[in-house]
């Protein structure tokens, strides 16, 4: 018999705030810093090791881009070839334009099979419909079978990470939820467990093997879709996906319409920047791919679900729909520094760090406070780019959708400031005009340290700021070079370099940061 | 310092950038720029009507108010065989984001006068290494000095090991690397205000590689990175200064520039 599930906490996102608030609340968990500092550095330096030794990893980063562009350039087609080929095969395609959708189909076949549990192996997809909570409705347990996953269930907890979900716990953290909820939902922990991760992973194969043995359903997700031969893909590290995908009699799986991939040929690429991506991994222990139904042979019933949920919106953006050749590997999570710092709750989705702050405004729109902050949840830095192994360029997109927010107003100072700039930028005289205010706050300032600056609190509260010069290069090079705009250097007998004041004296100095 | 100066240098046309933002704060940075390009032998022009390149703007999400701006600096720079910057940013701005306000503007002509322009705009460093050919400019800097790589210059522009290259040239420089380099500095334009505790955090962890180095200097393409960076530094009171590439390479024995 199930025991009764406790879900304390919800596990949704619905609700968050906008995400500096959630970042300064999260820069303030100790803890939390200190996890995410440790495990991000460490996937970090895996995967440059193993991405490094690839011969040409640009060719396969252009390759499986590609591939990614030309399914979703065609994708309409493509979509018709896989549910072809899949329905040949002996599985059933159903077709989602929403979670609401989605998540009926999922529970109206898991009650035809009358059970009250199902098991998962990790998937974005049906965390992104919030499934779970939409079986617990029906009265159906879902049971994360992943560890990491697991572990995030236990804490009645959300996921921070693509790949490593509870990346901000600790396994000390770990031991004691184990310990604690274990024996809530099955086989409980043992009474001396430590915080050894054998001992851990131990107690944990235990917990799930009951569940793996009892389930008549299983619903994953897909990591590829292969059009012409109608094979969906599961790449994982822990086997628990092997499980769920051959034991239940049973098989669900919900996949977004951006995981097709034409033929079985695109797979080759896809298979290597997968892994060294996300795990760091030349390979990953588990790759799992089946096609349709086999007589007596794994599940009996296989049902896809081909989800939309605001994809074909995206798609519809010439320059966004870049992000729909994600394949989910959290590359660009671990090199970003904010990321590393706020952790994933902050982004407010299932879909934390750069990809998440361009994907959740694209899927859900941006309407909500946290949606319209999270385009500028980011300095741009470009190591987002630069880790993507499919060639998202994340910062071009974050710059566009600062764009989409930016129309939609709302951000009345900000936009009147914008126009007043471009105003004076856009004529030398009014920029003169509008430094003349620098120089004169320079000469009054003098050479002292600015440490407060009413209404600039958001910069002075930390840093000191910038002391204006008396006089800009503008100024200067009208007073020293008249209004000639050409000088002529030391290869020129009438150049002026001996004109050039040194600045060592201070006498003309300012500008000092 | 003939020694130092580069033979192709006379023959180009050069236009100072000095980008809005050094013109107004921070004037000692464009002035070490002429200094030092003047000694290499090259002729360089201010191009008065320059304003700037309208990035704050595109990055902030009001890539509209920057066409005009992309159209004032084509017409002031079109006529230039190079236009240097001290500014990996701003140039990274011109070179990557450009076509693209020009493509919004539904303009082919200021696309094609973007397209021509693009290609003669240089931060200082590829200036001096691709263009003239020099990495040892003649300076003279003694002081223990570390740089810092801004993300425009290293993954925008592949700036690369360009600056390393000429500050390892500075006769007396005591040159110490800076431990994780690469990582961004937080100050990310509007970022350093709208996402202040990120940002801020950051650049907390910036400055702590910095002051680990034991450096008197930090080095950087960027005055906007180093006034996050040493706002920081400065507000710990760590007494340690920061400085553009142009002005240790500007300077010299007869005139330091600290």
């Amino acid at each position: 018999m199930v025991t009764q599930p406790v879900q304390q906490t919800s596990p949704t996102f619905v609700g968050m705030p906008k995400f500096p608030v959630a970042a300064r609340e999260a820069l303030a968990n100790t803890q939390q810093r200190a996890n995410l500092h440790n495990a991000t550095h460490t996937i970090r330096a895996k995967r440059a090791a193993v991405v490094g030794e690839v011969e040409d990893w640009e060719a396969l980063r252009v390759a499986g881009a590609a591939a990614k562009d030309e399914a979703l350039h065609h994708l309409g087609d493509y979509l018709e070839q896989l549910e072809e080929s899949l329905t040949a095969r002996g599985a059933t395609v159903h077709w989602a334009r929403d979670a609401a959708e989605a998540n009926r189909i999922v529970v109206d076949i898991a009650r035809a099979k009358e059970v009250d549990e199902v098991v998962k192996v990790k998937s974005m997809a049906t965390q992104e419909i919030e499934l779970n909570e939409a079986l617990e409705a029906a009265g159906i347990h879902a049971w994360e079978t992943d560890l990491a996953e697991l572990i995030v269930q236990l804490f009645g907890d959300r996921p921070s990470h693509i790949l490593v979900p509870a990346i901000h716990r600790n396994r000390t953290e770990i031991r004691d939820v184990f310990l604690r909820e274990m024996g809530e939902f099955g086989r409980p922990a043992p009474a001396d467990l430590t915080d050894d991760p054998a001992r851990l992973a131990e107690a944990a194969r235990l917990h799930l093997r009951e569940k793996f043995l009892r389930a008549k359903v299983a619903v994953s997700g897909a990591n590829f879709a292969i059009a012409d031969t109608g094979t969906l893909v599961v790449v994982e590290s822990e086997g628990n996906g092997r499980m769920c995908l051959t034991l239940p009699e049973t098989l669900i799986s919900v996949v977004g319409i951006e995981k097709v991939l034409p033929t079985w040929d695109d797979l080759s690429p896809m298979l290597q920047l997968l892994p060294r991506s996300s795990t760091g991994e030349r390979m990953n222990p588990y790759t799992t791919m089946w096609s349709g139904v086999h007589d007596g042979d794994g599940p009996q019933e296989v049902h896809v679900i081909l989800l939309d949920n605001g994809r074909s919106r995206v798609l519809a953006d010439s320059v966004g729909r870049q992000a729909l050749r994600c394949i989910r590997c959290s590359a660009c999570l671990n090199v970003c520094p904010v990321y590393e710092r706020t952790g994933g709750h902050a982004y407010g989705s299932v879909y934390p760090g750069p990809i998440g702050a361009v994907l959740n405004p694209q899927l859900r729109g941006t309407a909500s406070e946290v949606d319209q902050s999270l385009p500028y949840a980011s300095s741009l830095c470009g190591a987002c780019f630069d880790a993507c192994p499919v060639r998202i360029n994340i910062p071009e997109l974050l710059v566009e959708l600062r764009g989409t927010v930016a129309e939609q107003g709302g951000h009345r100072a900000e936009s009147a400031a914008m126009k007043a700039a471009a105003w004076v930028l856009s004529d030398p005289r009014r920029l003169a005009v509008a430094q003349k205010g620098a120089t004169t706050a320079g000469r009054l300032i003098g050479k002292r340290t600015i440490r407060k600056v009413p209404g600039l609190g958001a910069w002075t509260d930390a840093r000191d700021m910038p002391t204006p010069p008396k006089e800009t290069f503008r100024q200067w090079w009208a007073r020293e070079r008249g209004d000639a705009t050409t000088t002529h250097g030391a290869a020129d007998p009438g150049g002026r370099a001996g004109g050039i004041p040194t600045t060592n004296d201070g006498t003309d100095a300012g500008g000092e940061r | 310092m003939t020694a130092f100066t580069a033979p192709i240098a006379a023959d180009l046309k050069v236009a100072l950038f000095a980008t809005c933002f050094n013109d107004t704060m921070w004037p000692e940075t464009p002035k070490a720029v002429v200094r030092l390009l003047e000694r290499l032998g090259c002729r360089v022009e201010f191009p008065s009507a320059q304003t700037c390149c309208g990035q704050m703007m595109t990055n902030t999400g009001y890539a509209g108010e920057a066409v005009p701006l992309v159209r004032h600096f084509v017409d002031v720079f079109e006529e230039y065989d190079a236009v240097v910057a001290p500014s990996g940013s701003c140039v990274g701005s011109v070179r990557d984001q450009h076509p693209m306000i020009a493509h919004l503007a539904g303009d082919p002509g200021l696309a094609s006068e973007v397209e021509g322009v693009r290609p003669t705009v240089y931060e200082l460093s590829e200036f001096l290494v691709d263009v003239l050919g020099v990495t040892d400019v003649g300076a003279y800097f003694p002081h223990r000095v570390t740089y810092h790589p801004t993300c425009h210059s290293l993954r925008m522009l592949r700036v690369g090991d360009r600056p390393l290259q000429l500050l390892r040239a500075v006769e007396g420089i005591d040159l110490v690397e800076l431990p994780g380099a690469e990582e961004c500095c937080g100050f990310g334009g509007t970022f350093a205000m709208k996402n202040s505790d990120v940002s801020v955090a950051m650049g907390t962890d910036k400055a702590a590689h910095v002051v680990e180095t034991d450096a008197e200097v930090l080095v950087a393409g960027d005055n906007s990175c180093l006034a996050h960076i040493g706002g920081i530094l400065g507000r710990q009171r760590t007494g340690i200064r920061t400085m553009h590439l142009a002005e240790i390479l500007a300077s010299t024995k007869e005139h330091p520039t600290w």
